[in-house]
């Protein structure tokens, strides 16, 4: 792991370990050195370093909603906005519970798009009309409610390591 | 009906207080009306599909009765629902009623 103009660079081994944990985060040092044919010891320092520096940012727990009972809807809010108030109103968003995602997209006007969760049409409306359309510089709102999900892959190392290879270096401000 | 009543009625309201035009669940048109006069105004210019979805959840009444607090008006739309009117003939009668109910306020205060 080197570091180079504010990022780190990530060598291979570093990005087979990431690997190692992104299927498991729960095997132990000596199972992953074992896989990869490395001492468990060069896996805890590689770990170590890469937690203290942000790249390893959080050990989590992926949990399947419907099968543990949740009828809970999920939809996707694509909010114009004044260009003025976009980030306001994006910080505004990721203070309410119900929202699990947010981002903003620059297309032909400024956009924010949104993940938010609900516990049916009612309250999703409910939310929406309470609390995101009047936000100041908010313009309009399009909502779509997800009916049935196909695939949902969270980002890996796998999905793309040339583009992982330099990853911001957050922990050295 | 008193002064002090009916200027309340028509009062301009805070922003989040505002009525917020949908044509369906979480589609917001952009338009937003926060007082009775503005509310007047906003039934003809929004698309007449926002008018149905709201009459027809009972919004309009809702907010005319919670919010402007004008009961009167309230229970007029709410008549307005049971005639299953749609289209421009519904954003006719709707805008109707506001405007009669409207000129008789203004008169009295």
């Amino acid at each position: 792991m080197k570091f180079k103009n504010n990022t780190v660079a990530l060598d291979s081994t570093d990005l087979r370990i990431l690997n190692a944990l992104q299927e498991n985060a729960r095997q132990t040092y000596t199972a992953i050195g074992k896989s990869l044919g490395i001492a468990h010891s060069t896996v805890y320092d590689r770990i170590k370093r890469m937690e203290r520096h942000g790249i390893i940012k959080e050990y989590t727990t992926v949990i399947d909603a419907e099968k543990a009972g949740a009828k809970n809807i999920i939809a996707i809010m694509t909010i114009f906005t004044d260009p003025k108030e976009s980030d306001k109103v994006a910080e505004k968003l990721c203070e309410a519970p119900q929202i699990l995602e947010v981002y903003t997209s620059l297309s032909e006007e400024l956009l924010i798009i949104a993940k938010v969760v609900a516990e049916n049409q009612e309250s999703l409306h409910e939310f929406i009309a309470s609390s995101v359309a009047p936000l100041p510089g908010v313009l309009r709102i399009r909502t779509s409610m997800i009916t049935k999900k196909f695939k949902e892959t969270r980002f890996s190392i796998v999905n793309n390591p040339k583009e992982l290879t330099f990853i911001k270096e957050k922990s050295n401000k | 009906m008193k002064e002090e009543m009916i200027s309340r009625i028509l009062r301009t309201l805070q922003r989040e207080k505002a009525f917020y035009f949908f044509t369906s669940i979480g589609n917001y048109t952009g338009e937003s009306a926060a007082s009775f006069k503005e509310f007047m105004d906003k039934i003809n210019e929004v698309n007449v599909k926002s008018l149905e979805f709201h009459l027809y959840r009972g919004d309009f009444e809702k907010w005319i009765a919670e919010t402007l607090e004008d009961q009167e008006l309230a229970r007029e739309i709410g008549k307005l629902r049971g005639k299953n009117y749609s289209g421009a003939i519904l954003k006719e009668h709707i805008y109707n009623t506001v405007v009669e109910r409207y000129s008789q306020l203004s008169k009295t205060f």
